[in-house]
């Protein structure tokens, strides 16, 4: 098992030094100078003197291999380098916007799992009856809705509700802080888009949830339990659904590596200072550090979670030994 | 007549500066926080010297103060400079060459150091004269001047190369933040990432990315301001977010301005609750015509080009769904030296007869061998104002036979075909913090002198009209000149398209008060006149209290 996980491991640095230079040449490609957007996109004009200043000033003057050496060079040393945009760390620009995007993603896995499980598995039980239906067209239009979308009406039915009964409209506040610093406050803001996003997350969670109980439920081993007589509740906790949350913990697992970088649309609709919105902002601004810096960082955590989802796999099901 | 209007206009100017720049408003409350929005992400930086963007001056400008300024109570007004560190407005010497400003004494930095004169040069050489490594994309704004200097800590003496019109606007540019020399001379840098000013707000936080704080400086020298007892501005690039935060009071207002769509549906979730304040802009979008690129080299192609849009018909439609509103040339339509509306309706595509208008321009398209001509338009894929103008633009040009398509790209890839000269008509235009027609229209001068003029054009007569534009000190004659190059940049060349001004709404919470709308989105954003009604003003003082 130890051999496996140190394996993994060391299979980590192709997979990052591959992902490093696909997104430090992809980003190149893009057309564009981030000092001409920084000094034009205003409206205003600049000088040449101004724009070369500018270039100098963040190291554009180097070589294109330089460049990349530093970049790659950089991050095994875990020093990001600085934002070409705001003259900062990258880590410190990462680390202000992380705890936001670390608990939407918590609170939204929370909730999917909390959703997604027990109704995917009554799903399973009561195949093909009108609970069933109820249960996968609440799933299917889970995975239809876009979460901007939802996210939009979701605010707009609390500000038009809260106008209805209280007579004047509410929305979270805007302005995050730290769970530590506030709890109840720091929910109040990332509920309605954890609520948001933990839906469609559940959606996904809920199928894979009804259709492994369903193979589970037609297994051998089910029916010798059954036949043995053991009581129905025992058989789907103790026997059926450990065994279907196999597939389900690999998405749950590939969903919350998207979470921590992904929640791109969502949290510019509910004006959250996270990750995702950094990563828009970094390309935009065609700012390579901060995008390549954000870009590793979604894949790191990818590698990592598909990691501790196989060795969940062990746990949940020991007939898997890794050699 | 129009000399009578100008005569007026400079005697206006002398009696308002005359008057003190801080005098307290009836009715004012002391206390309370105003929230308000900044639609758009935090700025790369908070150093005022070396950005472009709005968001740098509407979470900065409260920390700091300027030699001169835009009247904060008239700010309508494009010519109403008066002091902020300086005691009184100076009359020049040396024919209009020599400006002798007189500092206030007793000004505190917000860190207890003493303000000086010294410390106004250094911040205006900043700017002016860049040091190595230092970045000022404004520096042109001030090739009138010739030196800086502070030959005792009351006084600032201003040289210039030569007399114009130019100059006092260009000092009263918002961006002109002073510094504290001390600072300066040991990193010329450190107000990328620190706050430290003397206006009427202490810094008190920086989330990054997120909201500044600011809290009441009691040491301002502007006697009784400001009003409140700090301010939280919230960074908040998307507009829906922005007005849900509006109607549901999680802010006051908001200071750049919406569309009048935008406005009409806070007015009617906000019955009562909400006023607006409106202004023309000192913004206008319209598009470069690629002189490289063939047959738009042809001046009579450009020419129809132009004569095709139906500005003055267009205008009331597309003023309701857009920040688009005022039919105007490349001089903003509320300055003295702007086109009188019979000097506009002379000019190529301003004709008061839209069918007359076509007529001549399929004229001059099947004169040039140009009819049916097809090409695309660059344009930015940004929603207010450039996907409505692109739209707008493709329609009106349909009418007189173009084929024309939109090519809707990104910022950074727009700048990318402007700047490589890989397009053949680009949109494009000009914002300004303050209203300074002899700089503003630098923005459409040719090359070599603009290396930023994307329609790749050489013109030497342009240049002379606007040299003699710019040296010319007589009000009267001024407009003349301008009036010769607004004509010969618009009309006879038609190097450029020019189309509408935009136009801000700015909402504000019914309990906001003491802020009064500008020309441009960067003027009187100090907030020191705000103040707020009952409850939000808290204990609600008619003083300060002691403790700030």
């Amino acid at each position: 098992m130890y051999r496996y996980i140190v394996k993994r491991i060391l299979l980590m640095i192709p997979t990052l030094f591959g992902a490093a230079a696909l997104v430090f040449f992809l980003m190149r490609l893009i057309p564009g100078d981030i000092c001409v957007i920084r000094l034009g996109s205003g409206g205003t004009s600049f000088t040449e003197q101004a724009l070369a200043a500018c270039h100098a000033e963040i190291g554009f003057d180097k070589p294109l291999w330089l460049q990349f050496v530093n970049f790659v060079w950089g991050f095994c040393r875990l020093d990001l380098g600085t934002s070409m945009w705001s003259g900062k760390p990258v880590a410190y620009e990462i680390a202000a916007r992380f705890p936001v995007s670390l608990e939407i993603a918590i609170l939204a896995t929370i909730i999917a799992v909390i959703i997604a499980i027990p109704l995917g598995t009554i799903s399973a039980l009561k195949q093909n009856s009108s609970t069933d239906l109820v249960v996968r067209t609440f799933a299917i239009a889970g995975i239809a809705a876009p979460s901007f979308w939802l996210g939009i009406i979701s605010l707009l039915v609390v500000l038009d509700l809260t106008q209805i009964f209280l007579g004047k409209p509410w929305m979270p506040p805007i302005d995050y802080v730290p769970l530590w610093q506030d709890p109840l406050r720091s929910l109040s803001i990332v509920i309605l888009p954890a609520v948001t996003i933990g839906y469609r997350y559940s959606a996904v969670a809920m199928r894979m949830t009804r259709s492994a109980m369903l193979e589970v439920l037609r297994e051998d081993y089910i029916r010798t339990a059954r036949a043995k007589g053991l009581i129905n509740r025992i058989i789907v906790n103790r026997h059926a659904l450990k065994n279907a949350m196999l597939p389900v913990v690999t998405v749950i697992g590939i969903e919350f590596a998207f979470l921590v970088g992904g929640l791109v649309v969502t949290e510019q609709v509910f004006n959250l200072n996270g990750v995702g919105r950094l990563l828009v902002q970094a390309v935009q601004n065609q700012d390579y550090t901060l995008t390549q810096a954000i870009v590793m960082l979604i894949v790191t955590i990818s590698v990592l979670s598909n990691l501790v989802v196989d060795v969940l796999y062990a746990w949940l099901d020991p007939r898997i030994r890794f050699a | 007549m129009r000399i009578r209007a100008l005569l007026w206009e400079v005697g206006l100017v002398v009696a308002l500066a005359a008057l003190p720049a801080a005098a307290q408003e009836e009715g004012a409350k002391y206390g309370g926080t105003l929230t308000y929005m900044i639609p758009a992400d935090a700025p790369p930086s908070f150093d005022g010297h070396r950005e472009e963007t709005y968001a740098t001056i509407h979470s900065a400008a409260p920390f700091y103060s300027t030699l001169v300024r835009i009247n904060p109570y008239d700010p309508g007004s494009t010519t109403d400079i008066v002091c902020d560190l300086c005691t009184a407005m100076p009359q020049p010497s040396d024919g209009g060459k020599t400006w002798t400003f007189k500092i206030r004494q007793g000004v505190k930095f917000h860190n207890g150091d003493p303000l000086t004169a010294a410390d106004v040069a250094a911040s205006l050489n900043e700017i002016a004269f860049p040091p190595p490594g230092v970045l000022s994309p404004r520096s042109d704004n001030f090739m009138m001047v010739k030196d800086i200097t502070a030959p005792d800590p009351g006084t600032v003496v201003i040289d210039l190369k030569f007399a114009t019109s130019a100059f006092l606007p260009a000092l009263a540019d918002p961006y002109n933040w002073v510094y504290e020399k001390k600072i300066l001379d040991r990193d010329p840098h450190w107000y990328e990432k620190n706050i430290m000013g003397s206006g009427p707000f202490k810094f008190a936080g920086y989330e990054i990315g997120q909201s500044i704080k600011g809290v009441r400086n009691p040491d301002y020298y502007q006697k009784g301001l400001p009003y409140l007892d700090g301010f939280i501005g919230i960074f908040a690039p998307k507009q829906a977010v922005q007005l849900d935060a509006i109607r549901a009071d999680r802010a006051g207002t908001e200071f750049r301005g919406y569309p009048p769509s935008a406005i009409d549906q806070l007015k009617q979730q906000l019955d009562g609750q909400i006023k607006v304040q409106e202004s023309d802009w000192n913004c206008t979008l319209g598009a470069w015509i690629n002189h490289k690129k063939k047959p738009f080299d042809d001046a009579r192609v450009r020419r129809a080009l132009t004569l095709a849009i139906d500005r003055w018909g267009s205008a009331p439609g597309l003023s309701k769904i857009a920040v688009m509103h005022t039919v105007g040339s490349i001089v903003f339509p509320g300055s003295p030296l702007a086109p009188s509306k019979a000097e506009l309706d002379t000019l190529a595509g301003f004709w008061p007869d839209i069918e007359k208008s076509r007529a001549e321009a399929r004229r001059l398209l099947k004169e040039a061998g140009a009819e049916g001509l097809s090409f695309e338009l660059l344009n930015r894929n940004v929603d207010q104002p450039y996907k409505y103008l692109g739209t707008w633009l493709v329609d009106q040009w349909r009418k007189i036979g173009l084929q024309v398509t939109q090519r809707v790209v990104p910022t950074g890839p727009w700048f990318a075909a402007l700047r490589s000269g890989d397009f053949s008509v680009g949109t494009g235009g000009s914002c300004h913090g303050i209203v300074n027609p002899p700089i503003d229209v630098q923005t459409w001068l040719p090359l070599p002198v603009n290396k930023g003029n994307y329609g790749y054009f050489e013109d030497q007569k342009e240049i002379d009209l606007y040299d003699k534009m710019l040296h010319e000190t007589d009000p009267v004659k001024q407009q003349d000149d301008m009036w010769n190059f607004v004509k010969w940049v618009l009309d006879d060349q038609a190097h450029i398209i020019q189309t509408l001004w935009w136009y801000r709404i700015v909402p504000l919470r019914s309990y906001v008060n003491g802020w009064k709308i500008g020309p441009s989105h960067y003027l009187n954003q100090d907030l020191s006149t705000i103040w707020l009604s009952p409850p939000q003003c808290g204990k609600c003082g008619s003083e300060p209290s002691p403790a700030g």
